[in-house]
């Protein structure tokens, strides 16, 4: 029955007037504008699940397709799809809409509707963004999807949110800028700007380094891979709970995105000859970056750069292939290796997600995120400390978890490059439960350390229900994360093959 | 066979069944409800391990290997989660169910009035599950599973008691201490996945061949033995769980957890689950020399050196965790002398015999009303009779004493020590034969202290001292008795049967084991070639010693404790280890990490980078400014000179 519904339009346009809808609804009465929010993202959720159990997992074509002329002067078309790689990442997004929705219930007072409708609108986007087969549409979606954010820092943030607006703001512009000119040049070398026919274009290595070189800045910038990842820690310790946990489950994963629909396809010779800079800063990503974490005061400052090393995995994964396929053992890896980085991708967002909302739920109750002010939370918020020391278990990437399943395929498949990229992505065995652990130790554990802990209040049931939902994803996957791999492996292949064969 | 897979299946879920209901559900069902439906899952887990063993073992049933579901394919890669069912299998899963289902029950006594009685049932009924899909599985994906999942169970139980300061920096340092292991034993894994495309472990034995002649250069210039390397890294992987030096500091400092939990984890299963792994993974091992040399010297040192601690603590579970220490060494060592089979024939007598130990310390500290500390004991025999001659028997198990069960498995890996030909025999058997001389040392040492002598507590404790419940001292009885005479009724099957042949491999040149094979006649001639001058007059003897320094002559203690006061703060301090790792590892990385935070990102990428271009657009912005004059003139100019210069470049360029 669901042939021959628009059902990538629905699921980009129901929220987008869904939000509409919710801030015509108005303050007067915020239960309404949070009940109409909460349809609407149940809605897009439900309307996104027929993209999995409908997906046909044998080939790499584009599916659910919808190709409309639309600004026809420049060959722009409205032109949907989705394959292996983007299908999980829009069922990632409508999900986690939805947790957010719950999770603003009532800790938001102030302009309730407006920012539920922010979250509805940037899920729209966001689904756009992924589902784009048109570079301009894309573009604009990718654009279109940071004003709402910018918004919700901006309004509903800490005390220096507009430093930390202003930071992410530049970061992503000057990115995105440099993108919007590599794709003006391919559609002056192609005639149009569908991204396949720019997979098919065939450019020289000094086109192909400049083009590679503007889009790592735009995709690098939003993942964020080191160095250009200063603004995500002040960016997350600004943003309301609703933004961290969309900004690190939805909005990193487009850089990674990225990389695997634009920059690996168009530019493979590129990719190989620079693969060396991308292994660097993803190696730097986790070693650094994990070092960094171990001495943050701020829990949410940790958990950022937790994500930053988590997501070095996935550019990790993406960009090793070169070395793997080239390797004296044979090629079998390179695959591992992608699909390691996109369940890495999908674990992330549900990780950290968890991680960010297990924050809030104490910020809500002490109003501080530095771990001084905590101590043995256990003892007045025993469920809450459960789901806490789950959740810091899968950042850790304790096998049973999603957090596990992507870095141990990136390992694995990293050894055949080389042992000591494999062996330096392995140290996040050690590092990542080192600053995971020693923060539970000192915000979860020990004797009750002041009067404000004593006075805590155990989750409630709204509360559970969205940590219960996460875990119960993080555990799925973990435990059998073959359906999740499953649908990626025409997608993967046929990528692989797209990239051995040189454009020059 | 289908009604053979259901058992096999159920044999973990019964454990994890109850692990969920006294989890989840512990307030509804309550105390009595949470022991209840956990003591019943290990049961029926124990029941049906026993059923499996006796088909292995009796009806002589065949290798039964199946993958129970696909937990993902990737890249032609089959991970699965599956079972491998044979003699080594057979015997660790009746181990690991038997004394865990004992330890369930001590644990109504010991955790009687505890606030998190639910929350401990569920802990230990999950740990047993976890540690049976480790045991049982027959793949390196799944391993690992289990492998990581009995870590996080062991740090949940170590840091049991939250509030405890100590208790919570003990549990993140054993897991940390065991991520490190962990790190290796990946990187192993990584390197039988890349040679044989498998983690399936008859696929990877089938294909180990290819291994023993390919090298790899790990560090430029150095062509290293693959099979070696990988060797050495799964190796550094059990150096972790089965706390082998210098990755042992985490177990002592895990005897911050509750008594039974020191006797189920860290004493009887999970601390032995690197030998297990050894042992499994012998058709690897056999093919690196040099690997094995590597594992006997290891296994030596601990044997002997964490022996020595063992003598000069005073706290009851930590002399009884370094006594773990250091036989675990013993069992390395013999894994080392590709003595597989004495490795885990003394790994299942010690499973009964030390957890023995620790539950018996365990009814002294309920009796003692908490007091660990065995300086303020003495004399307990007289109070404590139950406690008293199962001690006893768990000692001299420990100590070789011959007829026990101990006596059997520790002669076995000294007689393959001394026929073992690897690098490093030598060195490993003078250890393991001053380590009988030192084991029988400290345990006797203990012994008398506690039980005999002078009693040394206040006035309180001593009038309220009494012999423990029955839920306490009943699997204390049946846990002595295996301890006593397990060896003499299955030294002969587990030895020197076809039990473990199609488990583990062993190469004719390494004769360790024929060796033994020779040396036996039957237990009760076994028994009998011990008397004569040998390890056993070595254990003797240092049971007299402790006697004679301890009780006959106690303050001789202190006047050679003063005469060699460096080693003992040699000893003390335990070689320094715990502080060289705080200062060195500890340390460092504290360093590092505010160094790259206040100077790479803070100072170099925000301030100068960052914000520095921030800074230099607005100067920028500032001087267009000034050029931004207003005169008609100064635009005209700058226009004409920009022409220029534009002509120029298009005409010379």
């Amino acid at each position: 029955m669901y042939a021959d519904w628009p059902l990538l339009s629905l699921a980009i346009w129901t929220p987008i007037f869904g939000g509409i809808l919710v801030l015509f609804a108005g303050d007067r009465e915020p239960s309404g504008a949070r009940k109409i929010a909460l349809l609407v993202s149940i809605i897009t959720l439900l309307l996104t699940l027929p993209l999995y159990t409908q997906f046909n997992t044998q080939t790499h074509l584009m599916q659910f397709v919808e190709r409309h002329e639309w600004i026809a002067a420049f060959n722009i078309e409205y032109y949907l799809g989705i394959d292996g790689i983007s299908m999980p990442l829009i069922l990632l997004t409508s999900f986690t809409t939805v947790i957010v929705v719950i999770s603003a219930w009532e800790v938001i007072q102030y302009r309730a509707s407006q920012y539920m409708a922010a979250f509805l609108i940037m899920e729209g986007f966001m689904i756009g963004t992924f589902s784009a087969l048109d570079s301009i549409l894309f573009y604009i979606m990718f654009e279109a999807m940071l004003i709402p954010m910018f918004l919700i820092i901006g309004i509903w943030g800490g005390a220096n949110r507009i430093y930390a607006t202003l930071k992410f703001f530049l970061y992503t512009f000057i990115g995105s800028v440099l993108m919007l000119v590599a794709l003006i040049y391919m559609y002056s070398q192609s005639g149009s700007f569908a991204i396949f026919d720019f997979h098919h274009l065939r450019l020289s290595m000094t086109e192909q380094v400049l083009i590679f070189l503007a889009m790592l800045v735009a995709f690098a910038v939003k993942v964020p891979m080191w160095p250009v990842h200063t603004w995500l820690p002040d960016a997350h310790v600004e943003a309301p709970t609703g933004g961290s946990v969309i900004l690190a489950a939805i909005m990193l994963k487009i850089g990674g995105y990225g990389f695997l629909r634009f920059s690996l396809p168009i530019t493979p010779d590129a990719s190989a000859e620079l693969d060396w800079l991308i292994i660097t800063m993803s190696l730097t990503a986790v070693v650094y970056i994990g070092f960094v974490a171990l001495v943050q005061r701020d829990m949410k400052k940790l958990i950022a750069y937790s994500s930053i090393a988590h997501m070095g995995f996935v550019t990790l994964g993406f960009f090793i292939v070169f070395r793997i396929v080239n390797s004296e053992y044979g090629e079998q890896g390179a695959a591992l290796a992608l699909e390691g980085g996109m369940v890495q991708m999908v674990s992330h967002g549900f990780i950290s997600g968890a991680l960010f909302l297990c924050v809030g739920v104490m910020y809500d109750r002490m109003h501080s995120r530095q771990i001084a002010d905590y101590g043995g939370v256990v003892n007045t918020m025993p469920v809450f400390a459960a789901f806490m020391v789950f959740f810091a278990m899968a950042n850790a990437g304790l096998p049973g978890t999603s957090g596990f399943v992507g870095e141990f395929m990136v390992i694995l498949a990293s050894f055949k490059a080389s042992f000591w990229i494999a062996f330096l992505a392995a140290t996040t065995l050690i590092l990542g439960a080192a600053y995971t652990l020693w923060m539970v130790k000192r915000v979860v554990f020990g004797d009750i350390a002041n009067d404000n802990v004593r006075a805590l209040t155990d989750i409630n049931k709204r509360e559970f229900l969205f940590l219960a939902l996460l875990a119960i994803a993080v555990l799925a996957l973990g435990l059998w994360p073959d359906p999740l791999v499953e649908v990626m492996h025409p997608t993967i292949e046929n990528l692989l093959n797209h990239i051995a064969n040189p454009k020059i | 066979m289908v009604s053979m897979e259901l058992v096999y299946l159920a044999i973990p879920l019964a454990s994890l069944l109850g692990a969920i209901i006294a989890g989840f559900f512990g307030k509804q069902i309550g105390r009595s409800g949470a022991h209840c439906v956990t003591i019943i899952g290990v049961a029926v887990s124990f029941v049906l391990s026993l059923l499996v063993l006796k088909n292995v073992a009796v009806d002589g049933a065949p290798i039964y290997n199946y993958s129970v579901y696909t937990w993902m394919i990737s890249d032609g890669i089959r991970f699965e989660i599956g079972f491998l069912i044979d003699g080594l299998t057979a015997l660790m899963i009746a181990v690991v169910s038997g004394v865990s289902l004992m330890v369930h029950i001590y644990t109504i006594g010991y955790m009687h009035d505890d606030d998190g009685y639910q929350r401990f049932f569920s802990y230990i009924s999950l740990f047993t599950f976890s540690m049976l899909m480790l045991v049982m599985s027959n793949n390196f994906l799944q391993l690992f599973f289990g492998w990581e999942a009995v870590g996080l169970v062991s740090y949940l139980l170590i840091g049991f008691w939250f509030k405890k300061e100590t208790a919570i920096y003990a549990n993140m340092k054993a897991f940390l201490v065991n991520r490190v292991g962990d790190f290796g034993f990946l990187l192993g894994i990584a390197v039988l996945l890349m040679f044989t495309g498998s983690l399936d472990y008859y696929e990877v034995f089938d294909r180990a061949d290819s291994m023993v002649t390919a090298t790899m250069q790990v560090i430029p210039g150095m062509d290293w033995s693959v099979i070696t390397l990988a060797c050495i890294l799964l190796f550094i992987g059990a150096m972790g769980k089965s706390a082998q030096v210098p990755l042992h500091v985490w177990l002592p400092d895990s005897m911050e957890g509750p008594t039974p939990i020191s006797a189920l984890i860290h004493a009887a299963t999970m601390v032995t689950a690197g030998i297990f792994m050894v042992a499994r993974m012998s058709p690897l091992f056999e093919l690196s020399e040099t690997a094995l040399s590597f594992v006997i010297v290891i296994g030596a040192t601990t044997a002997f050196f964490m022996g020595l601690i063992g003598i000069v603590q005073n706290d009851i579970k930590r002399v009884v965790a370094y006594s773990t220490l250091s036989q675990l060494g013993y069992m390395t060592v013999a894994l080392g002398a590709s003595a597989y089979s004495a490795a885990i024939f003394h790994l299942m007598t010690h499973a009964f015999f030390k957890a023995l130990l620790f539950l018996a310390a365990g009814s002294v500290i309920i009796a003692m009303h908490h007091e660990q500390d065995i300086r303020k004991m003495g004399g307990l025999k007289k109070y404590m009779p139950i406690t008293y001659w199962v001690s006893l028997v768990g000692s001299l198990a420990l100590i070789g004493f011959p007829g026990s069960s101990g006596y059997f498995s520790k002669d076995a890996i000294l007689i393959a020590t001394k026929n073992a030909d690897v690098w490093g025999a030598g060195y490993a058997y003078l250890a393991v034969l001053l380590g009988v001389f030192v084991t029988a040392f400290y345990s006797f040492r203990m012994f008398f202290l506690v039980f005999h002598g002078e009693e040394r507590m206040d006035e309180h404790t001593r009038e309220h001292l009494h012999e423990t419940a029955p839920v306490v001292t009943v699997p204390l009885i049946l846990l002595a008795i295996p301890s006593a005479i397990i060896g003499w009724l299955t030294i002969e099957t587990v030895l020197f049967t076809d039990f473990f042949d199609q488990a583990i491999i062993i190469f004719r040149e390494h004769g360790a084991m024929a060796a033994v094979a020779e040396a036996f006649h039957g237990p009760a001639s076994f028994v009998v070639h011990g008397l004569a001058p040998g390890p056993t007059w070595l254990a003797a003897a240092g049971v007299i010693s402790a006697w004679y320094i301890y009780l006959r002559k106690p303050q001789l203690a202190s006047a050679i404790r003063q005469r060699m006061e460096w080693i003992y703060q040699l000893l003390d301090n335990k070689y320094y280890f715990d502080r060289f790792n705080e200062i060195v590892f500890a340390g460092t990385a504290r360093a590092v990490g505010q160094v790259l935070w206040r100077l790479g990102d803070a100072l170099v990428i925000d301030g100068l980078i960052v914000n520095g271009s921030v800074r230099l657009v607005g100067w920028f912005a500032g001087v267009a400014r000034h050029v931004q004059t207003g005169y008609l003139n100064h635009y005209a100019f700058a226009m004409i000179s920009g022409l220029i210069l534009l002509l120029g470049w298009a005409v010379l360029g």
